[in-house]
């Protein structure tokens, strides 16, 4: 298998990092691609936005600072939020994205799904999936908007849908554990694990170095997180230095 | 001297970072299908993401297949990446359906029998000592986004030409990583995206041509 990756994410909105982060030795400039290139220097396996911008219009801000990045940081970009169809897809990767995540247009059009995969290749397409405990088949049933609203459907049916449309990785994001600092949610990732044919990458609850080794013992092929990140808590090389001394291979 | 490279441009989409990675690595970069380009540059980079089938029709739809063709015959250095180093065997199979590639290499590529597709991530390989593009970095991960591969090396190669360099790496079963054959490298991976080790690998590449 290859090593576990290591992913920071970073919320942008018009081509702006939204959150703070808090890099030492760093003057935050807001500038994504700043952000990024610090990241990459630091030995991030990949990176991944999440484009919050409210407006439609401002979409075209997020895709040069896809250019941009992708023109001077040497490892997998992955962007993800309000891509609602194929067009939005192919001028992502053109713009320089190697991977987008879907998640709520996913759940409305689930073709839309199938007609990514034909076009460009399971391998670009990351499904993103926001996760809470309820009473259902699995004990999981999967949310849309940010875990506000619920869409009535199990989240291990879902996934064994989404990886028969073409799914290339699952981004499992815990609604439950997401912001509490507590941890990943273990249990949701073991059952992911059970039935998942592609990469998954864990993500929401991360506080301490530990709790990343636990999600990859779990079954994460790769750990997603921000604000431990951001906040300079936690740092890209201790969470790999933790994954190795556990005897998992981090790059 | 600076060395010229060629990316070919057929429309296989993302080529940002492959131009960029190339320049950061020492060459003088041009994306273009234009044929002076293609044949008269020190290295022709073939770049290569999605279909077996879909990489093959673009690049016929360009007249590259001839060109590649033309270029190595002439032993003029050709590097091909991912699906464009998949293409430069006899054929392809993807969902039951053979496509027919380049064919500068006798073999099939399948799909690899592993319990999780694709295999995206960082993987270590095995080079040869003697491997030029690895050289220095030869212990590194590379990143590999691919659900198909080469998994056997068919081409018999005797005296006086020297043999191919053959890097291996394992999903599931082992896969040929990368090859070096005279004027024609080809890496599965994307050294474009494999952070310094996959600049250095580039610019072992640039230096070689």
């Amino acid at each position: 298998m290859p090593a576990v990756r290591v992913i920071p994410c970073l919320d942008v909105a018009s081509g702006r990092v939204v959150k703070g982060v808090n890099f030492r030795n760093l003057v935050d400039s807001g500038d994504p691609v700043d952000l990024a290139r610090n990241y990459y220097l630091q030995g991030s396996d990949e990176l991944t936005f999440l484009d919050v911008t409210a407006a439609t219009e401002n979409r075209s801000t997020t895709r040069d600072m896809v250019t941009r990045c992708a023109e001077e940081i040497f490892i997998p970009l992955t962007v993800g939020g309000g891509i609602r169809s194929l067009e939005d897809v192919s001028l992502l990767l053109e713009a320089g994205a190697d991977k987008v995540s879907i998640g709520s247009a996913g759940v409305s059009r689930p073709e839309l799904l199938a007609e990514i995969a034909r076009e460009h290749g399971n391998q670009i397409l990351v499904i993103s999936l926001d996760i809470k405990r309820a009473d259902s088949a699995s004990g999981f049933v999967v949310t849309s908007h940010g875990g506000r609203q619920e869409t009535g459907l199990d989240a291990m049916q879902w996934i064994e849908k989404v990886q028969e449309l073409g799914a290339g990785e699952l981004l499992i994001n815990s609604i439950d554990a997401d912001g509490t600092r507590e941890g990943f949610d273990l249990e949701l990732i073991e059952k992911v694990r059970k039935i998942a044919a592609v990469p998954i990458i864990a993500s929401g609850g991360a506080g301490k170095i530990s709790d990343f080794v636990e999600a990859a013992q779990a079954g994460a092929d790769a750990l997603l997180a921000a604000s431990v990140f951001h906040s300079g808590e936690i740092s890209i090389a201790q969470v790999k230095q933790a994954l190795e001394q556990s005897g998992i291979e981090a790059r | 001297m600076t060395k010229s490279v060629t990316v070919l441009d057929y429309g296989s989409g993302n080529v940002h970072s492959v131009c960029k990675a190339l320049t950061e690595a020492g060459a003088d970069v041009t994306l273009t299908d234009n044929a002076n380009n293609i044949y008269q540059s020190d290295g022709l980079v073939v770049p290569g993401v999605g279909a077996f089938g879909s990489v093959m029709e673009k690049l016929t739809a360009h007249g590259a297949d001839r060109l590649i063709d033309k270029r190595l015959t002439a032993s003029r250095p050709v590097l091909g990446i991912c699906v464009g180093m998949q293409v430069m065997f006899e054929n392809g199979l993807e969902h039951g359906v053979e496509t027919q590639g380049l064919g500068q290499w006798p073999g099939t590529v399948t799909l690899l029998d592993a319990p999780r597709l694709p295999h995206m991530g960082w993987s270590t390989v095995e080079a040869p000592s003697d491997s030029i593009l690895f050289s220095e970095v030869e212990k590194e991960r590379f990143y590999f986004v691919h659900s198909y591969a080469a998994v056997a090396w068919e081409l018999d190669i005797r005296p006086p030409f020297i043999p191919a360099h053959l890097t291996w790496s394992n999903h599931g079963e082992r896969f040929l990583a990368a090859v070096e054959n005279g004027p024609l490298s080809t890496t599965q991976f994307h050294p474009e995206k494999s952070g310094p080790a996959g600049l250095k690998l580039l610019s072992n590449w640039i230096e070689s041509i």
